[in-house]
C-alpha cells in the first residue's frame, strides 16, 4: 500500500483545498501493516467523500482511502443480515439487497456513500421517527486499532464510541447489518405544499404514527406571512410489487467546476419559485421508485460544482422538542432576513429512539439541513448567528456537515465528547477533531 | 462436447492472479452476468477468500487454489481445475508485476526474474489452458498484455519485452485454436490505476483507465462468439496512440524521456 501526495481531495462543500497524503488498500491485510510503521501526523479512514466539511481531511498526516474494500462477505437472504468491507457503498447494497426484498433499513439523502461512513457519522434518513440511526441497525463491527484488531457489538464502550466516531476510534475494516423487508421497490409518496411554519408542524405531527418517511422542503425565496413556506412528502413502501433496483449511470452530470456559482442570490430565488411551483403541481399521491425518493439529487453527478469553485457550506442542526417550535421560526427568520437561504433546505423532525453513538448527531426534535454558498465572512457571520439560535434552544451541529464552528459551540451540543476523546486510537487524527477537541 | 453442453450453465471461469484488481472487477462483472464457476488462483490465500466470498454473495460458485504463479506446475494445476470444473470456459491470465527496471538493468538475476514472472512461467500457463481448450473444443484463453509491449522504452523495456513476447505467443495460439473452434486474446491495457501503479504520481488524467473499464473489454472479447482480433487494446483508443508511438522514427523517438 503506497502513500502518494495528491491536491485533488475535495470533501463535498469544496472549500477546503489542501493537498492530503492518501493510500487506497484493496485488502484489509495491507491496512494492518500500514499501522506496524512509523505513521507521521497520524491515520484517518475515508470513504466516498460525501461529508461537507474538515472531518475528512488529515493535514499533516495520512488518509486511508477505503473505497477499493468494497467486498460483501455474506448475506444471509432469510434473515436480512448482511456483512460487507467498509468500502461498500448503500447503492451496492441496494443492487443486491433489492431483488431479494431488502433494503437498508436507514438511507440518507444520496446513495453514494459507504458501509464505514455511514457508521462513522451514525446517518438517518427521512424514516429517523420510525427507525432511528443507521448504527441501531449494526450488529458487529470489525475494527482495526493500532493496539490490534478486535471485534464490536452493540453494548461494548468502544461500538458506542464507534459509531458517530468519525473515525477516530480506528479504521472500520467490515461491519454487520440488520436490513429491513420490502415488499416492493416502490413508495407510496404524497406531496402536500404547506404555507406556514405552523401548517408544517401540524403536518408532521399527523404524519409520524401514519408515515413511515416524511420530509420538507423549505422554500427560501418566501418572506412575510409565507415565510417557512414549502413543500411536505410523506410517504410509505407499497407493500407489494416489483423489485426493481436503481440504474446505475447518472442521468445528468456537471463536468466541470463552473467558475462561479449559479446557486445563489437571484438564480437560487428563482429556483426556488420555481421548484415551488412545480412540486406544487405534483400535489397528491403518487408511486414513486425509491431512488427518486430518496435520493433525487444522484440524478446528478458531481451536482455541487454548481456552487463554484470557492465552494459551499451545509448547515445542519437539530434542537429538542421543547423549544423547536421557537428556534425553526428564529433560524428560518434570520436566514431570509440575511438573504442567503438556499435552494436545498431539508426540515424535519426526529423520533424519540436514542442514538447508539456517543457523539451520534439526531435527538428528538427538528432538524433543518441547508447550503450557503461560500460568500467568505458574510456567510461565515451568518452561519454564526445560526449558532447562537441553536447553541440557546439546547440543539446542535452536524459534524458530517460541518467545517468551521467553534470548539466551544461543538462542546456545548456535545456533552460526551470527554467521554469519546479516551476511545480515540492515539494514532488517528483528522483536521475536525484538532479543530474541536 | 455438443453445442447445448456448451451453454449450460454455469459458466466455468478460470482466473489466473484473480487478486488483481482488473481481474476482480472482471470476475464481478462474469457474476452479474449470469451464473458462474469459478476457480481463483493466486498465492495469497486469505485474498482469493475475500474475492471469492464476494463473488458468492453476488450469486456465483467460487472456489481458491493458492499457488506462486511464477513456479506452479501449470500442466497439472490446468488438468486439475478443468477435471474439478467439468470444462474450461474461460481462463483468464491476469497475474503480473511491473518490476523495477532500474533494479534489472544492475542485477540479471532480477531481470531473468522479471522475464521468468511476466513471460516464461505466463507461457507456460498459456499453453497449458490452450491444449485443454482445444481438447474440449471451445473456450477463450485472455492474457493481459500491456501497450509496453509494443515498443521498447528506456524506462521498462524488461517488463515490455515479456509483455511484448504475450503478444507473438497469443498471435501463435489464436491462429493454432481457430481450427479446434477455441480462442485466445491479449488484451493490452494503458494506464490503469491499480495496486500496480499506485506509485506513479499524476495519475488520474485523460489517459489513465479504471480497473473497470478494462474488465468491461475483458468480459466482452471472452464471449464465444465475440468476432473480435487477436490483439485488443483496452480502452480502444490505445490502438491509435501506440500506432502513432510505433511510427514515431527513431532518431526524433530517442530524444525522448519517456
Ligand atoms: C447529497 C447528500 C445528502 C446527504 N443526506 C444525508 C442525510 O439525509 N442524513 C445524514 O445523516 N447524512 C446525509 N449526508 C451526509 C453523508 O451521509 C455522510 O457524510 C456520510 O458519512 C458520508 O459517507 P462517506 O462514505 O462519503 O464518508 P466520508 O465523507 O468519506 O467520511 C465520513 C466520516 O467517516 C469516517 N470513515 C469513513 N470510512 C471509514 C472507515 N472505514 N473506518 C472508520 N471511519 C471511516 C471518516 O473518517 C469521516 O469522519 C448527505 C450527504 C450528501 C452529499
Ligand atoms: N495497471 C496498469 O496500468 C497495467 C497496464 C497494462 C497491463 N497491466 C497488466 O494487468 C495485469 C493485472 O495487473 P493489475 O493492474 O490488476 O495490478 P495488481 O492489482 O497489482 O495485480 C497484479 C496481480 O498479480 C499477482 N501476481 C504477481 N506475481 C504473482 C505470482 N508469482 N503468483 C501469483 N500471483 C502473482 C499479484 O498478486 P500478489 O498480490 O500476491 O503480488 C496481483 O494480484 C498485469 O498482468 C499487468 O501487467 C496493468
Amino acid at each position: 500500500m503506497i502513500f502518494q501526495r495528491r491536491a485533488d481531495v475535495v470533501s463535498w462543500g469544496r472549500v477546503v483545498r489542501v493537498p492530503q497524503t492518501v493510500a487506497m488498500p484493496r485488502f484489509r491485510d495491507e491496512i494492518a501493516d500500514a499501522m506496524m510503521s512509523e505513521m507521521p501526523g497520524g491515520l484517518l479512514a475515508i470513504g466516498q467523500r460525501r461529508s461537507y466539511g474538515d472531518s475528512i481531511f488529515n493535514t499533516g498526516g495520512h488518509l486511508i482511502d477505503m473505497r477499493a474494500l468494497d467486498r460483501f462477505l455474506a448475506f444471509d437472504r432469510d434473515t436480512g443480515i448482511l456483512r460487507a468491507e467498509a468500502g461498500v457503498t448503500l447503492g451496492q447494497i441496494m443492487r443486491l439487497a433489492v431483488p431479494a426484498g431488502y433494503f437498508p433499513a436507514v438511507t440518507p439523502g444520496t446513495r453514494h456513500v459507504t458501509l464505514g461512513g455511514a457508521l462513522a457519522n451514525d446517518v438517518h434518513g427521512k424514516n429517523h421517527h420510525v427507525a432511528g440511526t443507521f448504527g441501531r441497525h449494526v450488529t458487529r463491527i470489525g475494527l482495526l486499532r493500532s493496539d490490534g484488531y478486535r471485534e464490536l457489538s452493540p453494548g461494548d464502550n468502544l461500538f458506542a464510541a464507534t459509531i458517530g466516531g468519525l473515525g477516530l476510534t480506528g479504521v472500520i475494516l467490515w461491519a454487520e447489518i440488520q436490513l429491513q423487508r420490502i415488499g416492493s421497490s416502490d413508495l407510496d409518496v404524497e406531496i402536500t405544499p404547506y404555507d406556514s411554519l405552523e401548517a408544517f408542524w401540524q403536518l408532521a405531527e399527523a404524519s409520524t404514527a401514519s408515515h413511515e418517511h416524511t420530509v420538507a422542503w423549505i422554500d427560501f425565496a418566501a418572506r412575510g406571512r409565507k415565510l417557512g413556506r414549502g413543500i411536505f412528502t410523506r410517504a410509505n413502501w407499497r407493500a407489494t410489487g416489483s423489485l426493481q433496483t436503481h440504474s446505475e449511470g447518472f442521468r445528468r452530470s456537471v463536468p466541470f467546476e463552473v467558475p462561479f456559482c449559479l446557486l445563489s442570490g437571484p438564480s437560487m430565488r428563482a429556483f426556488n419559485a420555481l421548484y415551488y411551483r412545480v412540486q406544487k403541481g405534483k400535489r397528491g399521491p403518487q408511486v414513486q421508485p425509491y431512488a427518486d425518493f430518496f435520493h433525487p439529487l444522484d440524478a446528478v453527478a458531481d451536482w455541487n460544482r454548481l456552487y463554484g469553485r470557492r465552494g459551499f457550506y451545509q448547515y445542519q442542526c437539530v434542537v429538542p422538542a421543547g423549544s423547536m417550535r421557537d428556534a425553526i421560526a428564529a433560524l428560518v427568520g434570520a436566514i431570509v432576513q440575511a438573504g442567503q437561504g438556499s435552494a436545498l433546505a431539508v426540515l424535519k423532525t426526529c423520533g424519540a429512539i436514542p442514538s447508539p453513538g456517543l457523539l451520534s448527531f439526531p435527538m428528538e426534535g427538528a432538524t433543518l439541513a441547508l447550503d450557503f454558498p461560500n460568500r467568505g465572512a458574510e456567510t461565515l457571520a451568518l452561519m454564526s448567528r445560526l449558532d447562537g439560535i441553536v447553541r440557546e434552544a439546547g440543539g446542535r451541529l452536524y459534524a458530517a456537515k460541518d467545517g468551521r464552528i467553534p470548539k466551544e459551540t461543538w462542546a456545548a451540543g456535545y456533552p460526551q465528547t470527554a467521554t469519546f476523546a479516551r476511545f480515540v486510537d492515539p494514532r488517528f487524527a483528522s483536521d475536525f477533531w484538532r479543530r474541536v477537541a | 462436447m455438443t453445442m447445448a453442453a456448451r451453454s449450460d450453465a454455469p459458466k466455468r471461469i478460470v482466473i489466473l492472479g484473480a487478486g488483481s484488481a482488473i481481474a476482480e472487477e472482471a470476475a464481478r462483472a462474469w457474476a452479474r452476468r449470469g451464473p458462474v464457476r469459478f476457480a481463483l488462483v493466486g498465492r495469497q490465500p486469505d485474498r482469493l477468500e475475500a474475492v471469492a466470498a464476494n463473488l458468492r454473495v453476488l450469486g456465483a460458485e467460487a472456489a481458491s487454489y493458492a499457488a506462486d504463479l511464477d513456479t506452479a506446475d501449470a500442466a497439472a494445476l490446468i488438468s486439475r481445475m478443468a477435471a474439478e470444473m467439468g470444462r474450461l470456459d474461460i481462463v483468464l491470465l491476469a497475474y503480473g508485476t511491473l518490476g523495477d527496471q532500474q533494479a534489472c538493468e544492475r542485477d540479471p538475476k532480477a531481470a531473468s526474474q522479471l522475464l521468468h514472472t511476466n513471460f516464461i512461467s505466463a507461457a507456460a500457463w498459456c499453453l497449458a489452458a490452450a491444449s485443454a481448450l482445444e481438447a474440449q473444443g471451445h473456450g477463450s484463453l485472455v492474457v493481459i498484455g500491456s501497450v509496453a509491449g509494443d515498443r521498447g522504452r528506456a524506462s521498462n523495456f524488461i517488463y515490455g519485452a515479456a509483455k511484448g513476447g504475450l503478444g507473438i505467443l497469443l498471435q501463435g495460439l489464436a491462429h493454432r485454436l481457430t481450427k479446434a473452434g477455441a480462442r485466445a486474446v491479449l488484451i493490452k491495457p494503458g494506464f490503469v490505476d491499480t495496486p500496480m501503479t499506485a506509485h506513479i504520481s499524476g495519475r488520474g488524467g485523460p489517459l489513465w483507465s479504471t480497473p473497470a473499464r478494462v474488465a468491461a473489454v475483458i468480459v466482452k472479447v471472452a464471449e464465444p462468439a465475440s468476432k473480435g482480433r487477436a490483439i485488443v487494446y483496452a480502452p480502444r483508443f490505445w490502438r491509435w496512440i501506440m500506432f502513432v508511438i510505433r511510427n514515431i522514427p527513431e532518431r526524433i523517438f530517442h530524444k525522448t524521456r519517456l
